[in-house]
């Protein structure tokens, strides 16, 4: 039956469907920000992207950068981009490597006119963009076509026990239906990797979720450092987090219960549908930009002790199961399952009307992050840069 | 309504949902059945855990059917396990 739900969908060229229809205004680098706000804020429809990251990245951080860069590009929220350059060599460089998406792309290199320039061509460019995405229109379009990201921010032990039970529930939903769903943030994985492990498609797989897991750690010996404090954070402590084994242990629980079919690198997009696991970051705004550039449409974000924040272009629903949050942080829940784990209400009838909740956000219902304006875009750095 | 909750028969510890009070005598569910009555002897803030079980020092803490670290101190049956009892095992640089 769940099989022939639909949303109303924004469909693109390249065969992927989007909840949102974003004109982005990209900055490919820091020094580009402050742009790119300034046409945000002059152009109706028309979202910043920016990040933390400047020039003068190489290797693996210069890599991750630029495939993130692209991926944002390419995520089916967007309808068009306006690309915004310090110089004509990298704005090429990407503009080559999206034009495959099919999307309208314009661009301003700051280098050719000065700020003044830059912001007036920009404006003039990102409003001839908004006013052609305007006319683009939702259709129904099936469950398969979303791609689900799951993430966690402000945990404490409510997270799971309800409130990830009940995000687990929808992403099985979601891959028995078809559709894709990506659970990251790796060092939430330790302690529990045995587990997801067990439910990788292949050995292969099997090997890199441990090889993940393991570099992570492998970190902290090299460094010296006890990730106590920095994971769980105090705030997670605070909420009855006594160790990682147990954030880990409840946090995978919001990736459901499926077969792993894919492990992929930060920002970058799988070729398999169904759940995917990302290397990334534990700190939600890195972790939802990650999965944003890799593909994902849409955020459920369970939160224990709360957490504000949204990714500019994915609706990203708060879910909370603590019962105090739930009040005096509910300018940010949007779905609150606290009933569950109070033993009132189960998780699979609490499944069913996020369900409900999730269809009518992918159909354009805006989320309390989009409401208030709370969302952040930054890329995760693995190296300094020179 | 339940005031804690034991996720998995193999735990050695609960969680409370509400914040207990010194002397709240719990009716605890055990998945798969049964029940087991405890006494708080001090408070527990909401998402706390508690001890089902003594404890001894060095022995594994369970919840979820997993370990999430390990005994500290002996911990008696119905007190608070957090961080001051219970040690991480993973990510331990500053042992390595």
């Amino acid at each position: 039956m769940r099989k022939e739900r639909t949303f109303l969908g924004y469909s693109r060229e390249n065969g992927t469907f989007g909840i949102r229809n974003h004109v982005v205004a990209l900055a490919t680098s820091d020094a580009l920000n402050p742009l790119a706000r300034q046409i945000s804020q002059s152009v109706q429809g028309v979202v910043a992207l920016t990040h933390g990251a400047g020039r003068c990245q190489f290797g693996k951080d210069h890599q991750q950068t630029q495939r993130t860069l692209r991926g944002l590009i390419a995520n089916p929220n967007v309808a068009s981009v306006l690309l915004l350059s310090m110089e004509s060599t990298l704005a090429a460089e990407i503009g080559a490597d999206i034009a495959k998406t099919g999307k309208m792309i314009e661009q301003v290199i700051i280098q050719e006119c000065g700020t003044i320039d830059a912001l007036a061509r920009g404006i003039r460019k990102a409003a001839a963009l908004a006013i052609a995405a305007s006319e683009e229109r939702r259709r129904p379009v099936p469950l398969d076509a979303l791609t689900l990201a799951v993430e966690c921010g402000g945990s404490d032990t409510t997270s799971g026990i309800a409130a990830n039970p009940v995000i687990g529930k929808i992403a099985d939903i979601i891959v028995d239906a078809g559709g894709t769903v990506i659970l990251s943030e790796t060092v939430e994985m330790m302690g529990a990797e045995h587990i997801l492990a067990k439910r990788a498609a292949s050995d292969d797989l099997a090997r890199k979720i441990y090889a993940m897991v393991d570099a992570v750690e492998a970190d902290a010996k090299r460094r010296g450092i006890d990730i106590r404090g920095t994971n769980p954070l105090p705030d997670n402590i605070r909420g009855g987090l006594s160790s990682i084994e147990e954030k880990a242990l409840g946090a995978i629980i919001k990736g459901g219960t499926r077969p792993i079919r894919d492990v992929v690198e930060y920002g970058e997009t799988s070729r398999q549908k169904g759940l995917i696991l990302m290397d990334t970051p534990s700190g939600a705004i890195d972790g939802l930009t990650g999965m944003a550039a890799g593909g994902a449409t849409m955020v459920l974000f369970s939160t224990g002790v709360g957490h504000p924040a949204g990714h500019p272009i994915m609706p990203t629903i708060k879910i909370t199961s603590n019962p105090k949050t739930e009040v005096h942080f509910i300018d940010n829940i949007d779905f609150s399952v606290t009933s569950v784990a109070l033993g009132l209400t189960s998780i699979e009838d609490a499944a069913d009307k996020l369900l409900e909740e999730v269809i009518k956000v992918a159909s354009g219902k805006i989320v309390k992050a989009e409401a208030l304006k709370q969302l952040e875009n930054g890329i995760a750095r693995i190296e300094p840069s020179i | 309504m339940q005031k804690a909750i034991v996720l998995d028969a193999r735990d050695n510890v609960a969680t409370a949902i509400a914040d207990l009070e010194p002397g709240d005598i719990l009716t605890l569910k055990e998945p798969g059945g049964g029940s087991d009555s405890i006494q708080i002897p001090a408070a527990i803030p909401l998402g706390h855990k508690f001890a089902r079980e003594d404890i001894s020092r060095g022995s594994d803490i369970i919840k979820y059917g997993e370990i999430i670290g390990r005994a500290t101190r002996e911990i008696g049956r119905g007190t608070h396990v957090h961080v001051h009892n219970l040690e991480s095992i993973r990510g331990r640089g500053d042992l390595a």
